[in-house]
């Protein structure tokens, strides 16, 4: 039944959430067809933070085109950053020098880690609390006091380069990293007493808003989405990139399907992305951070390149072509939440408005990424 | 002139500016704890630690224009904030907040009006405040409202069960309910408030936390918001108040809070009485401050427990009341009737 | 029957553990900075908007209005014009503007920049109800700053 034949029924009514809503967190807007508290469809109207991006792209060199990649998503945007940098590198057989890779998988998973810890107190508000998001920010802060001060930007990073970085890392980066893994490692019991146990918070979560693997797969859906359904896979493992296949993670799978495991995920990748920062750490070698030749103009040969990376939300992929100009022809950005949020149509049918918006909370959402 | 009426007059002031009060300074102390717990200041520009913020946010809402929103039912819409209010005022006539307990007039009882039936006249207008609820989420001509008051609705039907049930336990083992007699019954020592089962509560300290729960519902305080849930509803019920409309309900919730902590400190704490014996001199008499430190303590709770938990769904809060509250309510009911008779039968 | 009880009891407990934390919480120094009243000292890496390099030298700017700047910018937000001025070898730069409403503080002007005469500035506390104020004229700025 569509909405239009749904709303003539007098049993149902049309509420609209959002573009402004609190818990849409951006400027989402959810049509909503309600049998009193139920939820009997929900359309995500999209485009109302749209501002072309995949069509700059297709106006602007390659180098100028860096700046969009902090934009996308604004909570992770290093993943965003390294995804295009190493399609670049990809297309023109640039070697990047190991320190530099090293760096640039370092602040990429301290930025993963910043995204999830503000996922984590945002999350945790759309159900109700309020307390969880001011702790969680205290410890973000110190993520992006670290970034802030190599990358000298606290949001939207422009820090890779082709072939490279924008600048180095001093020692006091890398202590500042170390202490700041030993303070988080140390917060990290208060979360899970505070939040994790909390016995509202599992009965908001638990058997709430279920997705099968069957149709994470049909929607295209990934990250920590696609992992709470049970299937294993990131591209950091599945497709590695970077020098992530000579570091010692797991990837954290949870069977439950249910908003709960997708809480899980999130809050054991911290773990995980920890134990990467310590290894990176620990691993840094010295040398170069630019490649020593990078050519001046990116004219990539006529052809069609791929290149996907796992963000903290889920793969992001770039497909471009190149017509052997310095602009490209076609510059296609897959952005995990996307895919992510079209599921939400189908899986929130029959719940509670409470539940869905539970539900909605757990799938991550990051709306000028959905809208680019 | 009759004496009676100038001490009520006076009495009925002085309660409405506690109430007032009250409600304003329970904002500050709600705003500065949950800064406090989250690690910030809180209001700190207007005068010392902010301590003039509640009167600039009382100008400031006085002197903002009232908006009425096109299709609403005017008079219901302007109706309802009252109804949040006046019941919680009428309420606080009836609570005695105990003998001054120092000075010159250490006998005096601080009451505006008790009555022989205070409890059941608590009852009775505490649940006019629903009606203030449905009346503003209905009228408002606002889905969310809507939404909003009938989960209010089915929410504090759900919780004046259980509470009355427990209410009538201390009214069976007291024999009363006048206020006054159900707390001078529990003098004694701590030992002897209604909390612990001495007095013929068989589950003395369940029933206490459950009639705390419910008056926690009752108010629509978090993590039972469900009413005004801001990540769901906006503002629920009050969403399209503004200025002084929004104020009322504002000052109706914390005065409603007041309410709850003043009768669950009479009905369990042992109200204006000292937790110890009366015959240790000075510590042990009863007075007012008693029940202001018993009260206060318990408004903190609400204050901590609002900045600590997420909020509840509307199913897990009816089936905390309908399955384990009223269950427990119910059987301490009948326990605490046979041990009424029981335990003159023991001679104790 | 002993789950019901017992998933009573978890849950309880769990509660209490909440309220320890914040309780706890509450009894800590606070973190925020105070803004108005207290000023954060921005990293040497900050970026700000740019600025032109004092040379200590010369006593002002390296700029050899090559443009390479303009031409990079991904969003066009600066101007340069030099001059051909007599006795003097190469251009002489007349005017530096830049547009700081549509700037995306990327870098790539300061990374085109062959002779190092911009740099990003440790500027943050800028608002303005006119984006007139937001269009710099940089070398006025330096001489400013003299």
């Amino acid at each position: 039944m569509s909405s239009q034949a749904l709303s003539q029924n007098q049993e149902v009514f049309e509420l609209n959430l959002g573009p402004q809503h609190p818990a849409t967190h951006g400027v989402l807007r959810v049509k909503l067809v309600m049998d009193g508290e139920y939820v009997v469809d929900a359309e995500p109207v999209l485009g109302y933070i749209h501002r072309m991006h995949e069509l700059m792209g297709e106006n602007r060199t390659w180098a100028q085109y860096l700046p969009n990649m902090g934009r996308l998503d604004y909570l992770s945007a290093l993943s965003y950053n390294l995804g295009y940098v190493e399609l670049v590198e990809k297309m023109m057989g640039i070697e990047v020098p190991e320190r530099a890779e090293y760096i640039r998988v370092l602040t990429t998973e301290l930025n993963r880690i910043s995204s999830h810890l503000l996922w984590f107190g945002a999350f945790v508000l759309d159900l109700g609390g309020f307390t969880p998001l001011l702790y969680a920010f205290d410890d973000r802060e110190q993520i992006l006091d670290l970034l802030e001060s190599v990358t000298g930007s606290r949001l939207t990073y422009c820090y890779y380069r082709f072939g490279g970085l924008y600048n180095d890392v001093d020692d006091d980066f890398l202590t500042g990293c170390t202490q700041f893994l030993k303070r988080l490692r140390s917060r990290m019991p208060m979360y899970h007493d505070l939040v994790t146990g909390n016995v509202i918070l599992r009965q908001r979560l638990v058997d709430v808003g279920p997705i099968s693997a069957e149709m994470c797969r049909r929607y295209g859906a990934t990250g920590p989405v696609l992992r709470g359904s049970g299937v294993n896979y990131d591209v950091r493992k599945n497709e590695p990139y970077s020098i992530y296949p000579e570091l010692d993670f797991d990837v954290p799978v949870y069977n439950e399907c249910d908003s709960m495991a997708r809480y899980m995920v999130r809050m054991d990748e911290i773990e995980q992305s920890m134990r990467i920062i310590e290894q990176c750490i620990a691993q840094m070698p010295q040398g170069d951070i630019m490649a020593p030749k990078v050519p001046k103009m990116i004219k990539p040969e006529v052809g069609d390149y791929y290149h996907a990376v796992e963000a903290a939300r889920g793969t992001f992929g770039i497909r471009t072509v190149s017509d052997g100009k310095n602009q490209a022809y076609r510059m296609k950005l897959r952005a995990p939440t996307f895919c992510n949020l079209s599921l939400f149509q189908e899986a929130s049918k029959g719940m509670l408005l409470a539940d869905a918006l539970a539900f909605m909370g757990s799938l991550d959402l990051v709306i000028p990424e959905i809208d680019r | 002139m009759d004496i009676n009426l100038v001490y009520m007059v006076l009495f009925l002031a002085g309660i409405i500016g506690f109430a007032a009060l009250n409600a304003a300074y329970l904002v500050w102390v709600e705003r500065k704890g949950a800064a406090r717990i989250q690690r910030r200041t809180g209001p700190s520009e207007v005068g010392f630690a902010g301590l003039l913020q509640p009167l600039a946010d009382g100008a400031k809402l006085m002197s903002k224009q009232i908006l009425f929103p096109d299709g609403i039912d005017k008079p219901l819409f302007m109706l309802a904030p009252m109804f949040a209010m006046i019941p919680a005022v009428m309420i606080l006539v009836t609570i005695p907040f105990g003998p001054v307990g120092f000075g010159p007039f250490a006998d005096f009882m601080l009451v505006a009006r008790e009555m022989n039936i205070g409890l059941l006249m608590i009852f009775a207008f505490a649940s006019v405040n629903v009606m203030a609820l449905l009346l503003g989420g209905w009228s408002s001509k606002n889905k969310y409202a809507v939404i909003s008051a009938a989960r209010a609705v089915s929410q504090d039907i759900a919780y004046e069960i259980p509470m009355i049930l427990i209410a009538i336990t201390i009214v069976m083992t007291t024999g009363s309910m006048h206020l006054s007699t159900i707390v001078e019954s529990q003098a004694g020592g701590f030992w002897n408030w209604n909390w612990l089962p001495l007095q013929g509560n068989l589950f003395g300290p369940v029933t206490f936390i459950i009639f705390f729960i419910c008056s926690l519902a009752e108010t629509n305080r978090a993590p039972f918001d469900l009413g005004e849930a801001e990540s769901e509803l906006i503002a629920g019920f009050h969403t399209e108040y503004s200025s002084m409309g929004f104020g009322l309900f504002f000052m109706g919730e914390y005065a409603n809070i007041v309410i709850g902590a003043a009768l669950t400190t009479i009905l369990f704490l042992g109200g204006w009485l000292s937790p110890l014996p009366a015959s240790i001199p000075f510590i042990g008499a009863p007075s007012v401050v008693w029940f202001l430190l018993k009260m206060y303590l318990l408004i903190w709770t609400v204050v901590l427990i609002r900045w600590t938990y997420p909020r509840v769904t509307l199913w897990s809060l009816l089936n905390l009341a309908w399955k384990i509250m009223i269950p427990f309510a119910l059987v301490n009911l009948l326990g605490s009737a046979a041990l009424i008779k029981i335990l003159p039968m023991l001679g104790l | 029957m002993a789950g019901y009880f017992k998933s009573i009891l978890t849950g309880t407990k769990s509660l209490v553990t909440g309220l320890k934390i914040t309780q706890a919480e509450f009894f800590r120094k606070p973190i925020t900075l105070q803004y108005p009243h207290e000023v954060l000292v921005m990293t040497p890496r900050y970026r700000g908007h740019i600025q032109l390099v004092k040379n200590p030298e010369t006593g002002t700017h390296q700029c050899i209005s090559c443009g390479l700047c303009q031409k990079g910018c991904p969003s066009g937000c600066i101007t340069v014009r030099g001059e051909k001025r007599e006795g003097v070898k190469g251009k002489v730069l007349v005017q530096y503007d830049l547009d700081f409403t549509t700037c995306s503080l990327c870098g790539q002007c300061i990374e085109n920049c062959k002779p190092g005469a911009i740099e990003f500035s440790l500027e943050y506390n800028l608002a303005s109800t006119r984006k007139e104020d937001f269009h710099y004229d940089l070398l006025a700025r330096l001489e400013e700053q003299k």
